[in-house]
């Protein structure tokens, strides 16, 4: 890099520290950020996923690293069990469990909750490093400076590193650039020693997250793009051959990966790059030596022949099933209708959804618009590395608008060539060179120029020395010289980088740090009220249930009820076996009757619902329902029928107008139990979806509803979370409905049909029934 | 930095053993190469390659041609006889494999033919970087072996 001239040596040998001041300052603010969390609520493991990371690193710190890989829990996935630790990415826990006995041996115990917390934030410090070394080989330092600051305190990547989200992609985003900056330098240098860093990067993502596979592909399309644009060179082939030789016999000690480097289609493509590499190398070397001009026609010839037939074999093996076809997920990248139609259990999660347009701009702010031009700027000069940011940048715009969950892949290179714009800009207008050839003339102007002036002027050329740490405009003739041009874009950008910096302070307060296990309220006079259904109901769980007891919810709460209150689930947020879903998925969307012997096969005792309905909490399982019968539909089509959910007009409702199967649904009788009696004889509001429940007490034509096979155990104090109890086989043998009916005094045959009297069994009860 | 130039693949070793077999391709001319000529360019480019390469690349070389056998038995027995320990074979394979490109890759760097390209990577660079890279390979190797 050119030190801009004006600089003097002691200035320019303050630079490095300066740079490094920046950098830590840089971390500091990145690291801050994603507290708000912390400071609002408390040291918590937010959402669902990382509540099973918690889990899975509590187990390895208090059992060896083998008896972690060997694990295999019997408390999730009843009664199949889940072995759990060849099917995890175990990189995260790894992670926190080195930090944690590294600390200890520093005789500084810190409790694992508060690692695993706040280690997203300390990652996101590491990542604005790396992306700082990364734009420093694609442009300068200042650049790299610029994209570290952004990075460090974009929404988009925030959204998935702020305190107490311990999921993979909390690391997983800081060993992503970190391998990129290692390709890119084994690139330049036609090093095998930095090819074989990035082996060892590549090795540490793939044991931390299965978005691996974007490295896994990008790289070799790089690889293969140079080869295609004549840009072949001994530099591209030791910095390929190494990573690649290394990093998937590395990849494949991850025992949930295995042999899939070999076996799957998403990695034949760094195969058969790897394969076409060793090719043209062979080809080039044997061509340099040969003299005749058809033997080299002939030898390229060959080459060609060979990866044809190559091709044909990797075709001809995925066809014969020796290597496993696209996966689902991957054909749901191209096309998003897929996933609805073949696997709605993919498709009901909301982070696969395709992206909507302003979330772009929501978590990105200014960087969107700055993007292409960065882009742009790149295009410019288009060295080897430029082309990795052009097809990285492609890619992941891409995928960020099929998935809004790959917004996470997408900011950082938004950062990168924000970055390399606006210090391309930067540079262009704080330049403060005049043109060699007017220089004589301006000098008596300059000496004549007021004091304020002289003032303004050095203060930009302080701003210049220390933003633009860039080289000078090559062309000393064009460019723009004009102090009122330079003032006004300079302080454009100023403002524009302000705004940001209230932006992502603002998206991040507001939209990202809610640990949504604990939830927060504004009361009428603006003080905070907290929300804490979840914790107490696990916490009820945990204190009055027997220690083996199943618990049935839907699978979003799995991880929450395993870790919180340690008991048995039958399915969790590792969707690994649809049947098992849907059929959880089919006992909440059936009859009582239909879904009795359901739970009785699969031991249940406890079925947790989620209801927002009292206090308008909009992620509840009414709301998710269409998904449950979607996925049982998807299992038994003659017994659950998603159509018999929605009323003759398609609409979906819960009030007096819903559809018998819909009323008669065990999840809508557990959500809507004595819903009613709280609101006397006021009408009954269902918050969420505004619609009004009906109530015996307003209309006598409604029946209460009753529920015979499951009783209730504990409701929380907002309703959010409900606890049934299963009961026992009748000890009569009868039907339950018939034993309810026969224990509140009514005839057998008339329990259906008449109407309730007003009140019912259930007004003066406690809330907790029985323990 | 400075831009590096895109480096075309080295055009002054045709000329250098260009030289030496202006014969050969002169006799092949215009004309398809037939046999005779094709084993004549064959035996000069091996002579050329004799005569003109550092010992040093040869060691690597003949190192290369070992791995390449022993790559090819490997898979021989697996296709004919049997993979069974599928884990074995495929550490022996990828190690034969990895061992060969990293060797590659150190005879590419070392050869002062490319130097031009490698500015940065002396020959003893690039033999410490071939030392790093087969001892991380081992070690995969080894832990994957069973």
């Amino acid at each position: 890099m050119q030190l801009p001239t004006s600089l003097p040596p002691a200035a320019a040998n303050a630079l490095p520290l300066l740079r490094t001041l920046t950098l830590f300052t840089i971390a500091g603010a990145a690291i801050a950020s994603r507290l708000f969390s912390v400071v609002r609520f408390e040291s918590i493991i937010h959402e669902f996923d990382p509540w099973f990371n918690f889990r899975a690193t509590k187990y390895l710190v208090a059992n060896d690293f083998y008896s972690f890989l060997d694990w295999f829990d019997d408390r999730t996935w009843y009664p199949l069990g889940r072995v759990t630790g060849g099917t995890l990415y175990p990189g995260l826990m790894v992670t926190s469990a080195l930090i944690f006995h590294g600390l200890k041996a520093l005789t500084l115990p810190v409790d694992i909750r508060n690692i695993c917390v706040m280690l997203a934030p300390v990652f996101s410090g590491l990542t604005a490093y790396a992306t700082y070394l990364f734009t420093r080989e694609m442009k300068d330092h200042s650049a790299g400076l610029l994209a570290a600051a952004f990075i460090g305190i974009a929404p988009g990547y925030i959204s998935r590193s702020v305190a107490g989200s311990y999921d993979n992609e909390a690391i997983a985003i800081t060993l992503l650039m970190f391998t990129f900056y290692l390709w890119i330098k084994a690139l330049k240098l036609g090093s095998a020693f930095w090819g074989a860093l990035t082996a060892l990067f590549y090795f540490y993502m793939v044991a931390a997250w299965g978005g691996y596979v974007f490295i896994t592909n990008i790289i070799p399309l790089h690889a293969l793009v140079l080869v295609i644009m004549g840009r072949y060179s001994s530099r591209l082939y030791v910095a390929y051959s190494s990573w690649y030789a290394l990093g998937t016999l590395a990849s494949m000690q991850i025992p949930f990966v295995g042999f899939l480097p070999i076996r799957s289609s998403e990695h034949m493509g760094a195969l058969g790059v790897f394969g076409l590499l060793q090719l043209v190398g062979f080809a080039v070397y044997v061509r340099a030596r040969v003299p005749s001009k058809q033997f080299k026609v002939l030898v390229v010839g060959s080459v060609g022949a060979l990866v044809v037939l190559g091709v044909a074999g990797i075709v001809g093996l995925t066809v014969s099933g020796v290597i496993a076809p696209w996966t689902g997920r991957f054909y749901s990248l191209w096309d998003t209708g897929y996933a609805k139609i073949h696997i709605p259990i993919i498709a009901s999660v909301s982070e696969h959804q395709p992206t909507a347009w302003p979330s772009f701009f929501f978590d990105t702010f200014m960087l969107i618009w700055l993007f292409p031009a960065g882009v742009y700027v790149v295009f410019q000069e288009l060295r080897d590395e430029h082309l990795f940011v052009i097809i990285y940048g492609i890619l992941a715009s891409y995928f960020a608008g099929v998935m809004v969950r790959l917004m996470l892949t997408l900011t950082p290179i938004v950062c990168v060539c924000g970055a390399v714009a606006l210090s391309n800009i930067l540079d262009i207008y704080t330049n403060l060179e005049k043109p060699v050839e007017e220089e004589e003339e301006k000098k008596e102007e300059k000496e004549e120029a007021s004091p304020l002036k002289k003032a303004t002027t050095s203060l930009i050329e302080d701003e210049a020395s220390i933003l633009s740490l860039g080289s000078m405009s090559k062309k000393p003739l064009i460019g723009v010289y004009s102090n009122w041009a330079r003032g006004i874009v300079l302080g454009m950008f100023t403002l524009y980088l302000y705004m940001f910096v209230q932006h992502c302070t603002w998206v991040t307060s507001n939209a990202y740090s809610s640990p949504s296990v604990v939830l927060a309220s504004q009361m009428a006079d603006g003080s905070q009220h907290i929300i804490d259904d979840f914790r107490e109901a696990y916490y009820w769980l945990r204190k009055n249930t027997a220690e083996d007891a199943k618990v049935m919810s839907w699978w979003d709460y799995g991880y929450q009820i395993g870790g919180m209150a340690d008991r048995t689930t039958l399915v969790d947020n590792n969707t690994w076996n649809n049947t098992h879903i849907a059929t959880v998925g089919k006992a909440m969307s059936s009859r009582e009757e239909v879904s009795y012997p359901i739970l009785r096969k699969h031991d249940v005792d406890y079925i947790l619902v989620i209801f927002g309905g009292l206090l308008g909490y909009s992620g509840d399982d009414i709301n998710k329902f269409l998904w449950m019968v979607r996925i049982a539909e998807g299992i038994w089509p003659e017994e659950v029928k998603e159509r018999d959910f929605f009323t003759a007009r398609g609409e979906y409702r819960v009030d007096a107008e819903a559809t018998p199967t819909m009323k008669n649904s065990l999840m809508y009788k557990m959500s809507y139990y004595r819903f009613a009696d709280v609101f006397g004889r006021q009408p009954a509001i269902d918050r969420v979806r505004n619609q009004r429940i009906p109530s015996p007490m307003q209309d006598a034509s409604a029946a209460p509803i009753e529920l015979s096979s499951v009783e209730e155990a504990f409701t929380s104090e907002n309703w959010i979370v409900r606890i049934y109890k299963v009961k026992e086989l009748d000890p009569f043998g009868r039907e339950h409905a018939a034993a309810t009916a026969f224990e509140s005094g009514k005839k057998k045959s008339g329990a259906r049909g008449r109407t309730a009297p007003v009140g019912g069994h259930a007004k003066g009860r406690a809330r907790v029934l029985r323990v | 930095m400075a831009p590096k130039k895109q480096v075309k693949p080295p055009k002054s070793v045709v000329s250098k053993s260009g030289t030496a077999s202006t014969s050969a391709g002169g006799v092949s001319g215009s004309s398809s190469p037939t046999v005779a000529d094709t084993s004549a360019i064959i035996a000069d480019v091996v002579k050329t390659y004799v005569r003109e390469t550092p010992r040093k690349l040869k060691l690597v070389d003949a190192f290369m041609g070992f791995l390449v056998a022993v790559g090819v038995l490997q898979f021989a027995y697996c296709v004919v006889v049997t993979s069974y320990p599928f884990n074995a074979f495929l550490s022996g394979f990828s190690i034969t494999v990895g061992q060969f490109v990293l060797a590659a890759s150190l005879r590419v760097q070392a050869n002062p033919e490319n130097s031009s390209q490698f500015d940065k990577v002396s020959p003893e660079r690039a033999f410490a970087d071939f030392v790093f890279g087969s001892l991380i390979l081992h070690f995969f190797a080894y832990n994957f072996i069973n």
